[in-house]
């Protein structure tokens, strides 16, 4: 532990590690898979080795840092705390399950698996940068691969879905990479090049130099740029109303693929507003706060009631993703009303802990969620309405409980992990800014209705002929999710496995943010 | 109730059966566990390890409620509690843990004991249905569940337990899944249920940050407790309620929705398509009854929640949040014993009958306290689950049929279950003197009386009590009086499922002992007193009155079912005798005062349109302007493309376009250029970042 906290390039092996399993796939054919199972799977091991050695007080561990280009302020700076440990095991899993759930790509296959390690490393990098340049790189990195696996692999409105997709998350790439040129350009001086290091900009905007700077430099430009940040995050994660490109990309992405854009790639903006976002542009996040809230509660309210006027299994949990992740925008904005006093800590320390569980949970209950599709649709020859099935319950009695778990998993059955943080959330918001939760609230019923409904149209009810022999899950499928839905459990029923971790940065994390 | 529960000694070191307390719960969980990985012919497996556990539960709730009563009887009232820190969030923690008191106690029997009559009475009810196994993993489930729900001393691993109640409700009464009906009812009953479960969830959030515990009894620092309830009450909710009152009523809405009082009540008569042991075990005895447990749990916050302004008011005014309950309960109680009165399935009439009980226990709580709501609750919990177990031999002797016009005669072919059957339904009318249902009965009506508040309720639930003899008389006679209507012949039930029909019999009219104000052993228990035997408060000229008002009207009510309905056996075609001397009231009640239809057209509307709505926002008005944006865009992509074929390079330009190959946001605009896109947004970056460097110079 010791000697990885000083010196071995954990992070760095972390990173590359897919990189090296890509290239060995692209050229393993028929192996493809194989290899990259074992990348992913060596993959989860470091991720955990790297969640077991994190700092016990919640600061950032494991750090790297390398003078890259100086007279750019770009530094090779790595380091994670339990926020980024705990993504990287996210990124990892969901990863694995993705590749798990990939097992028949007949065309170009070594490409296939080539491109989803590509992105692992691709979430590995932005999950631990702490340069912006640096993690810039690996955000848009993560991005390439996604466009290609839906490009070529998708459905039949593939091209357009892609292409929507990848401008999208693009403009907002831009924004945020122009709002950061802003800002290492302000820092700068006549004799000293400006930072784009996330640490020390964040300590300037604690201390309030960053907004002197840049007004001496830009003028009013501070809110813009906040603005430009969080347009980048608001479209990743997605906030309403950027949330368009998300049910056709959902949709049209091969289901492996769905599962890492839900699982792990929705998380990379959560994960860049908790970072990047509330420690460099609190203040004017604090002034924002109100319409935020309001496009959060829309978000959740909303994105729960779309979810219950689609007709394709895919956009109804594409909309109840975004729903979910509603309620982690919902978690963070409360942050941000001004409030003092142990009793608002508490507030604000359950919201934050709260938000972080929450994209823990949904990623491995919404990843598991199309995977099951992923299996209706390889066994029904990519059937995926609504109302194409009935009754499946009879022919396949352990697929229907299993999925039915994973549903009310999602659906925040206590006993079950979504239903921890989902509490955590409501306790830290309620106090925060309870109007917005009292609204929300309905979110939970209406995911409910919509989860129950696809339950009844899909497993209850007479069994068509032409579903009588609708195949079980077979014994490497029920090994392969297994552990899945042991882990939703696990964390449904003893959290503080996750949680002692994450308090820790949770309450760092809150003690220097300035809002 | 705050002077009472301060006066309770708290002891600080849990005996060792508290301790063990969380094994009752979690040993038909467990179970539940073990035989869900069990293979479908493992029949007996399934169905001894469910009983065996649950017989397990009932020993140590034995033990438990032992303790209890020794503890009282030496005088101290017992109130142990164990609780653990599940996480920690800040500086802060949430603590779960579960107590053992004489509420804790008294359910835990009950519900172990009723629990595992009905399980051994399944083994003869599900004997033929395949998926055999299944339904003790369910039934297991559920029990573990209830058994959590009644020793939490958490109000969140109270909800914890209550959603998994939930759970097990719902899948049970979608057992036969296969039915479209029985997969909707389920269904409705989840979500009718959540919907009060979400007002609850909010109740805890706020609660939670209140007070910052959600331990019921913490040694002077639960949230149950004198100290945080001086804090609650004292802050303002607005609406003229204190905090206290208004946690307090959006609780009660989660015990509202759990059991099927006025306006959710409609899931309850749906959730009869499950198999009879479950409408018995979970939609009678106990599930339902969580709700009116739930109140009498959290009993010192209701009753806390006095108005702010009540300076004013009269003395001994109750507080806002249990005249609400009061009200609801007893409007409950009148409003679905009369739709009771004009149906026609036997397991819908019980249905109906016991939404209405459940009115009456509520009542009970909102006038007369926790001992007169619970007696309620425990006597129905036996006479009616005696009844629905009666109803479930009978539809299992009539060949599965429901409907009570196709029976009758059947005191002759099944005499056990007639005789047990009548003292359910005499238990249930509340007939003096020898049955359970009386007293119980009677506790409400005389708290009713007594209150110095409202007087309303009192004679709605008259009004009920009368009505509830007319539609159980109506059935008993339909069922088993006149003679046989049915295609086949009726045959009596094997003894798997007649000998718990005789135990619970003999619970129906046994409890009322324990009950009677002569003896109110039970009232004296809960609430921590000595019980005294005074025949004087029996002849007191008060409650003699009381007696002979309620003897009235049960007699009143059997005696209109008996000259409407006896012997007289109506053919199943002919309209019913109510129907024929009323039909302008028959319609209606029979239709179920089109509350299921009310809600059809107003809340289930407004989900789907609202469905739409968001669904039409999403694809016509954020998709127009992403899709205007992009018109934009590809509007200067295409003047930017000119201007390459007409200046630049054309090799370059060839390139582009096969890379842009089905490429193409809305693609008949733009005609996927999205390398032009790009190449824009890097020419503005790089732009921008020109300007700002030149003019970040000094």
């Amino acid at each position: 532990m010791n000697e990885l906290a000083t010196g071995f390039p954990i992070l760095t092996l972390l990173t590359v590690l897919p990189l090296v399993g890509a290239a060995i796939a692209l050229f393993a054919g028929k192996h493809a898979r194989g290899v990259a199972l074992v990348t992913s799977l060596a993959c989860l091991a470091v991720a955990l080795v790297v969640w077991i050695s994190l700092p016990a007080n919640g600061i950032i561990g494991l750090v790297e840092l390398h003078s890259w280009a100086p007279s750019l302020g770009i530094e090779y700076h790595l380091g994670v705390d339990g926020l980024g440990a705990l993504m990287l095991l996210l990124s990892a899993v969901v990863t694995l399950m993705s590749v798990d759930a990939a097992h028949r790509v007949h065309h170009m296959p070594g490409l296939f698996y080539g491109l989803i390690l590509i992105l692992e490393s691709g979430l590995f990098g932005s999950f631990t940068a702490l340069n912006f340049f640096h993690w810039f790189l690996f955000w848009e990195l993560s991005l390439i691969p996604a466009f290609f696996l839906i490009k070529l692999w998708g459905g039949p409105r593939r091209g357009p879905a892609a292409t929507q997709f990848f401008v999208y998350t693009m403009a907002g790439s831009v924004a945020l990479l122009i709002s950061f040129l802003a800002l290492f350009l302000s820092t700068g001086t006549k004799y000293a090049p400006g930072t784009m290091d996330f640490g020390d900009l964040a300590a300037m905007a604690a201390s309030g130099a960053l907004a002197q700077m840049v007004a001496a430099h830009l003028g009013a430009a501070m809110p813009w740029l906040a603005i430009g940040v969080l347009a980048g995050f608001a479209v990743k994660v997605p906030l309403a109303p950027f949330h368009t490109w998300l049910p056709a990309a959902y949709a049209e992405a091969p289901s492996p693929v769905t599962m890492l854009l839900t699982g792990a790639m929705s998380k990379m903006g959560v994960y860049g507003l908790l970072r990047i976002a509330l420690p460099i542009f609190g203040v004017q996040i604090a002034a924002m706060r109100t319409p935020l809230l309001v496009l959060a509660v829309i978000t959740v309210v909303m994105g729960a009631w779309a979810a219950a006027a689609q007709k394709d299994l895919k956009r109804i949990f594409a909309y109840s993703s975004v729903n979910h992740l509603g309620y982690c925008l919902l978690g963070i904005f409360a942050l941000a009303v001004p409030v003092s006093g142990a009793a608002a800590q508490a507030s604000q320390a359950a919201a934050l802990n709260g938000v972080i569980l929450q994209m823990f949970n949904h990623g491995i209950t919404a990843a598991a969620i199309f995977w099951f599709i992923a299996i209706i649709q390889f066994r029904t020859g990519g059937l995926r309405g609504i109302d194409d099935f009935g009754g499946l319950r009879k022919p396949a009695p352990v697929f229907a409980g299993l999925m039915g778990i994973v549903l009310f998993s999602s659906l925040g059955l206590p006993g079950l992990n979504s239903f921890v943080s989902e509490f955590l959330i409501f306790r830290g918001v309620f106090p925060l800014a309870w109007v917005a939760a009292t609204i929300s609230i309905l979110g939970l019923l209406v995911t409910a209705i919509v989860i129950l409904t696809v339950i009844q149209k899909v497993f209850t009810g007479p069994v068509p002929e032409h579903w009588a022999n609708f195949p079980d899950l077979h014994h490497s499928e029920r090994l392969a999710l297994a552990p899945v839905i042991g882990l939703m459990f696990l964390v449904g029923l003893a959290p503080r496995l996750i949680l002692d971790t994450i308090n820790p940065t949770v309450v760092n994390l809150l003690a220097h943010w300035r809002f | 109730m705050i002077e009472q529960s301060a006066a309770f000694t708290p002891q600080f070191a849990a005996s060792s059966i508290a301790r063990n307390l969380w094994l009752i719960p979690a040993v038909p969980m467990v179970a539940s566990g073990i035989i869900a990985l069990l293979k479908q012919p493992q029949r007996k497996l399934a169905s001894t390890l469910a009983i065996g556990s649950l017989g397990f539960s009932l020993l140590l709730s034995f033990i438990a409620f032992a303790h209890v009563l020794r503890g009282w009887a030496h005088g101290s009232v017992v109130r142990e509690t164990v609780s653990f820190t599940w996480l920690q969030f800040g500086h802060s923690a949430v603590d779960l843990g579960w107590v053992l008191d004489p509420l804790a106690a008294v359910m835990l029997v009950m519900v172990s004991f009723v629990g595992l009559l009905i399980f051994i009475y399944s083994v003869g009810y599900m004997a033929h249905d395949e998926n055999f196994t299944r339904f003790f993993c369910f039934l297991s489930l559920f029990a573990g569940a209830m058994l959590g729900v009644v020793i939490s001393n958490s109000l969140l691993l109270l909800f914890m337990c209550w959603e998994i109640v939930g759970l097990t409700s719902y899948l049970l009464i979608g057992f036969w899944y296969q039915k479209p009906a029985a997969a909707a009812a389920a269904k409705k009953a989840f979500i009718t249920t959540r919907f009060g479960d979400i007002f609850f969830f909010l109740g805890i959030v706020w609660l939670f940050s209140q007070t910052g515990t959600l331990l019921f009894y913490n040694h002077g620092i639960g949230s149950l407790e004198p100290l945080s309830l001086a804090v609650l009450v004292t802050q303002h909710a607005g609406l003229g309620l204190s905090a206290a009152g208004a946690i307090g009523l959006l609780i009660f809405a989660g015990a509202v929705g759990k059991s099927g009082q006025l306006p959710l009540h409609v899931w309850l008569p749906d959730a009869m398509e499950g198999p009879t042991p479950v409408s018995a075990l979970i939609h009678a005895a106990t599930m339902v009854a969580a709700g009116v447990f739930l109140v009498a749990r959290v009993y010192p916050l209701m009753a806390a929640g006095a108005p702010i302004m009540s300076i004013g008011a009269q003395p001994g005014g109750t507080s806002v949040a249990l005249t609400v309950v009061t009200w609801v309960g007893a409007a409950t109680a009148v409003f679905a014993a009369l739709i009771a009165v004009a149906q026609n399935d036997i397991k819908r009439i019980l249905a109906y009958s016991t939404v209405s009980q459940l009115g009456y226990m509520m009542a009970g709580l909102g006038l007369g306290g926790v001992a007169v709501g619970m007696f309620h609750l425990i006597t129905h919990a036996f006479f009616k689950a005696l009844l629905f177990l009666g109803a479930g031999s009978v539809i299992h002797g009539c060949h599965e049929e429901q409907d009570i016009r196709r029976m009758g005669g059947l005191k002759v072919d099944m005499p056990l279950t007639f005789i047990t059957y009548a003292i359910g339904m005499l238990a249930l009318c509340g007939f003096p003197i020898f049955f359970s249902g009386f007293w119980s009965k009677d506790g409400i009506l005389e708290a009713a009386q007594h209150s110095s508040v409202i007087k309303g309720p009192f004679y709605l639930l008259v009004f009920g009590a009368l009505l509830t003899a007319f539609y159980m008389t109506r059935q008993v006679c339909y069922v088993f009086l006149g003679y046989w209507r049915g295609p086949k012949p009726a045959y009596e039930s094997p003894m798997v499922m007649t000998l718990p029909l005789v135990i619970l019999a003999f619970f129906a009219m046994a409890l009322g002992l324990i009950g009677t104000p002569a003896w109110p052993w039970f009232h004296a228990f809960l609430e921590g007193r000595a019980a005294e035997f005074s025949v004087h408060s029996l002849i007191e000229p008060g409650f003699l009155l009381l007696m002979a008002t309620s003897s009235l009207v049960v007699f009143l009510g059997l005696g209109f079912g008996w000259r409407l309905y006896g012997e007289k056996s109506p053919k199943p075609e002919q309209p019913d005798a109510l129907e024929k001397s009323v039909p302008w009231l028959w319609a209606p009640l029979r239709d179920r005062l089109y509350v299921d239809e009310f809600y059809g057209v107003t809340v289930i509307a407004f989900y789907a349109w609202w469905g739409r709505v968001a669904d039409w926002i999403d694809r016509r008005v954020w998709g127009g302007i992403v899709a205007l944006v992009a018109w934009i865009f590809a509007l200067w992509a295409q003047l930017n493309r000119l201007l390459d074929i007409n200046w630049v390079d054309g090799g370059f330009d060839k390139t582009c376009e096969e890379l842009s190959e089905g490429g193409g946001l809305l693609a008949s605009l733009q005609s996927g250029r999205v390398q032009n896109y790009l190449r824009i947004l890097a020419v503005a970056v790089v732009a921008l970042a020109v300007i700002l460097f030149w003019s970040s110079r000094p």
